[in-house]
């Protein structure tokens, strides 16, 4: 990886520029430190800034920008004949790139030597069977107009991969040798090296807001060209969800918010009651011993990650909860209408709301401590019992409090995808079939998240549909869970100073 | 607040202080009810976890032990080195098959434990496919051997060590009945196991395989192990650790020591507490989308799994390093900048080496939750089958490798049952490494915090 090795020669030309400037500067003070203007340090701090920041900036923004420049270079050159019907330019681009990367692959394996991949032709040589040879399956027969655009997109890209390399290294080099002549005793260099530090720190705290960004583009632009295919009154008011292969699916995200809300609403159900309770007898009951035995328990439950769950539902609850049921069924008779699958609705659910237990008790107790130890005084000074402090006094005044601590653990259950994947199951609830069937919580049923793991996972094109589905449930699930957060949140902060 | 002011008529006002009326033995049972209530959620929770954790136990700790059969193969000079060349050029698995097939058998009938009419077929099948591979990496080792004979412990069929295993609360994956059933076993070959482990030629053994081998394929469930994923979620570990720490800390500084109150921190605020909420599947399609797609970046690789998780992974470290830039008491700050150190100096030489214990405890915590992320790794293509070790070097970071939690998931999409016991395995192995990592910060955290 060239790049890499780039990166370090950048960095190690900096270390000797730090050397230098700071040699020079004690040079130019006559050996004594007290005459500088700056620590030594500081002088030697620039030149490495100097060597390295622009260099490893410039070549940041060439590797972003290269392959959308080589890109648009090759496609200008594509003739229009070479797009066969039912095909578009972006998609004889991905098997041009699909070719140029094989043809590295290749060379690299030595299955052939470069001026063979330059100058290959499609007339004389199988390409698709040369790559097979060497790992890189191809999806069709090469034609000649990509084979040629797939050449010059390697020759266009070994050309700029070496003006990047030497642009780099003038760069770095040009920026130690600055530093070096900055480098007086005069140069006011901790002041320099304090300012640009500063912009790093800056430069650091926006990539939360360039993750948003990035976030919210990639889902909606891709949503765009999944709305471009299908259209949005589909997906959104369709009650049915039925991908196909072949194209002529059903999209709808009904039934699968309809999965998502009845889990969350299952798991919210052992949830918030359990973690409720808990939160209080810990914070108003519980001696010392019983606390730090039972508040680490608790908190462990927080740490264990949730394909721990998740492999807990498909193996241990799964099967108890369809055993317990068959054995129902086989008592009375009833209950006609259960499959012998173990993942339902109400493995992960009940799974979902014991990953919640923690979540929901730790934020309660922090709400319940807050209220002012006086209204607990008041209180039990006028006669109340413990428990009806609690019901009359404290719960009714944490009680925005909780409202948000669930608000949030429902936008958690919502986005929780590895508890469904192996709990839930894959199959999509079906509002027409039978009344009554979508209701039932014994039954499998697939959720968002499931789905976006098993179409972007699946063996489909990315530019299909039933692929870019995925970016659109993206979207239904971020704007659903900030929404959540936000008035959560809002809730949580409009109600706190009511007691401060 | 209602029953402390309501005096019901009907109440027994004359009644002695020290014997209970009537309302008060109420209002005591309601007392009691109550903390019966609280003390229930605190057991279903504990037993949820001790149930948790048994399953997994249950589960998985067979599979840190293997069956193995252990016999002494020949390595015939006529069919290893044919040409007699002294090279092994010419040597594949299906040269070295029959050699182990039939030394096995001949050890069967040597003991004569055959069950009648079991034919050399069966027996041959009792021995895993995986196993001419590794005898082929032996033999490739110690060429000096050949014309001689080796001791050697050959993997056993998945069926097999299905049925060696089970015992305490664990029912055994494969008994006689279902072998009736199974066309891949027979009760005759479960027979001969009984007698050949009671001749101490099948046993089972601590199973290193299951650490350092890389994955294996559906039908081959006692060759499966977790090199590949241990490999690529060190690799993991390692991005996150040099791409978030630094920045999380460098935007902690800012936000924290110089940020002045505008609308634009404000803006990164929000953001940042908004991130710590989003699900983490999204950062997976951001990872597909953005460095993938756009950015042209290996699939599967754990550069980019580090990179997502690097994102996910920030808002954690960034609030653990605030909480512990503030709790800095600014008596500290005031001294520095009284002796003449600059803001910046202030900050470098010594808000932030009193933070660190703070800012590496938080750290290690924001890694342990990468560690277990699943579903992000998903959508960025880490649920390949990759048998190949990642580079050792440099290049490993953008070749294929898997991860510990996809893995697991991997184990569980497979039909046959072993892989049961092999994904519970895998979970009890990053289970070890959270805890690792948890007592580490623990640790730091009593050793090096002060309080002030």
């Amino acid at each position: 990886m060239p790049v890499l090795y780039l990166v370090l020669i950048v960095l190690a030309l900096g270390v000797v520029g730090f050397f230098l400037a700071r040699g020079r500067s004690l040079a130019s003070a006559g050996g004594d430190a007290r005459n500088l203007h700056s620590l030594p340090f500081y002088y030697g701090s620039n030149a490495f800034i100097l060597a390295t920041v622009p260099a490893l900036l410039l070549m940041i923004l060439w590797l972003i920008l290269q392959p959308i420049l080589i890109n648009g270079a090759v496609s200008n050159t594509l003739p229009d004949d070479a797009i066969r019907d039912g095909s578009t330019r972006s998609l004889v681009m991905s098997d041009v790139r699909r070719v140029a990367d094989g043809l590295d692959v290749a060379v690299e394996r030595g299955a052939m030597t470069e001026a063979e991949a330059r100058d290959i032709r499609s007339e004389f040589t199988n390409v698709r069977d040369r790559l097979a040879e060497v790992g890189v399956a191809l999806g069709s027969n090469v034609d000649r107009p990509t084979l040629n655009a797939a050449q010059r997109y390697r020759a266009l890209s070994s050309r700029y991969d070496t003006v990047m390399t030497v642009l780099v290294l003038a760069l770095a080099l040009g920026g130690a040798a600055l530093s070096y002549a900055q480098s007086q005793k005069d140069f006011r260099a901790r002041n320099t090296v304090e300012a640009t530090v500063r912009i790093l720190l800056i430069l650091a705290s926006t990539i939360a807001i360039l993750t948003t960004i990035g976030i919210v583009l990639s889902l909606l632009f891709e949503t765009m060209n999944f709305f471009r295919d299908y259209p949005w009154q589909d997906f959104f008011l369709s009650g049915s969800w039925a991908p196909n292969f072949r194209g002529n699916s059903d999209l709808g995200v009904l039934p699968l918010l309809w999965g998502t809300l009845y889990i969350s609403l299952i798991a919210l159900l052992v949830a918030v009651p359990v973690g409720l309770f808990a939160a209080v007898y810990l914070s108003e009951y519980a001696g010392p011993r019983l606390r730090s035995v039972a508040k680490p328990a608790i908190e462990i439950l927080a740490g264990i990650p949730t394909i721990v769950y998740g492999l807990f539902a498909l193996v241990t609850v799964g099967p108890l909860i369809r055993d317990a049921i068959l054995t129902v069924q086989d008592a009375t008779g009833w209950w006609p209408n259960f499959g012998p699958s173990s993942s339902s609705v109400m493995t992960a659910g009940l799974v979902m709301g014991i990953m919640l237990i923690p979540f929901v008790s730790s934020l309660s107790d922090d709400i319940i401590n807050a209220v002012p130890q006086a209204m607990r005084d008041g209180s039990l000074g006028l006669g109340a019992t413990h428990s009806e402090t609690i019901r009359q006094v404290i719960i009714p005044a944490a009680l925005p409090g909780i409202v948000g601590a669930v608000l949030l653990a429902a936008s958690r259950a919502i986005g929780e995808t590895m508890i469904v994947v192996l709990g839930a199951g894959a199959a999509a609830a079906q509002f027409g079939a039978e009344p009554g069937e979508f209701l039932n919580p014994f039954e499998a049923m697939t959720t968002v998240t499931v789905k976006i793991v098993s179409q972007l996972t699946g063996d489909t094109d990315f530019n299909s549909p039933e692929t870019l589905v995925a970016f659109a449930l993206g979207l239904t699930l971020f704007v659903m869970t900030l929404g959540l957060n936000v008035f959560a949140l809002y809730i949580v902060r409009r109600y706190r100073e009511q007691y401060e | 607040m209602t029953d402390a002011t309501a005096t019901p008529a009907s109440s027994d006002v004359s009644g002695s202080l020290l014997s209970e009326d009537q309302r008060t033995r109420r209002r005591n049972r309601a007392e009691r009810r109550f903390q019966i209530y609280g003390l229930t959620a605190i057991g279903i929770a504990v037993a949820a976890l001790l149930a948790l954790v048994a399953s997994i136990l249950i589960n998985g700790l067979s599979s840190f032990q293997q069956t193995f059969i252990t016999i002494d193969v020949p390595l015939p000079v006529e069919t290893l080195d044919s040409d007699g060349d002294g090279q092994l050029d010419r040597v594949t698995t299906f040269t070295i098959k029959p050699l182990l097939e039939q030394a096995f058998i001949a050890r069967v009938d040597e003991l004569g434990v055959r069950p009648e009419g079991m034919s050399d077929g069966d027996i041959g099948a009792m021995i895993s496919g995986e196993a001419p591979a590794t005898f082929l990496d032996f033999v490739r080792n110690n060429p000096d051997r050949i014309g001689d004979s080796a001791e050697f412990r050959i993997l056993a069929n998945g069926r097999i060590d299905g049925y060696l295993k089970g015992g305490f609360l664990k029912p055994q994956r494969v008994t006689m009945e279902s072998a009736e059933r199974d066309a891949n076993v027979t009760p005759d070959q479960l027979r001969l196991t009984d007698a050949l482990v009671e001749q101490g030629v099948v046993a089972k053994q601590f199973n290193w395989g299951f650490i350092t081998a890389p994955d294996a394929s559906e039908n081959r469930p006692e060759a499966a192990g977790l090199g590949v994923a241990i490999i690529g979620s060190l690799y993991m570990m390692i991005v996150v650790l040099v791409l978030a720490l630094p920045i999380g800390v460098a935007a902690s500084i800012y936000l924290e020591e110089f940020a002045p109150k505008n609308w634009f921190t404000d803006l990164i605020e929000v953001n940042i507490s908004n991130l710590a909420a989003v699900p983490s599947i999204v950062y997976g399609i951001l990872g597909l989308a953005i460095f993938i797609n756009f950015a042209g970046l290996p699939q599967s690789s754990p550069l980019v799994g580090g990179l997502v998780l690097t994102l996910m992974t920030l808002p954690t470290i960034i609030i653990a390093t605030r909480a512990s830039l503030k709790s800095v008491p600014p008596s500290i700050r005031d001294a520095a900048l009284g002796v003449g150190a600059s803001k910046m100096q202030t900050v470098f030489h010594h808000v932030l080496p009193l933070a660190a214990p703070g800012i590496l405890t938080g750290t290690i915590i924001g890694l342990a939750q990468a560690l277990g992320e699943t579903a992000p790794l998903l959508l960025i293509g880490m649920v390949a089958f990759v048998r190949d070790y990642p580079d050792l070097g440099l290049d490993g970071f953008t070749d294929p490798a898997t991860a510990l939690p996809v893995q697991v998931y991997n184990f569980t999409q497979r039909a046959d049952p072993a892989f049961v016991e092999r994904a519970s395995g895998a979970i009890i192995t990053l289970l070890v490494f959270l805890l690792l990592m948890n007592a580490l910060a623990i640790f730091l955290r009593r050793r090096f915090e002060r309080r002030w």
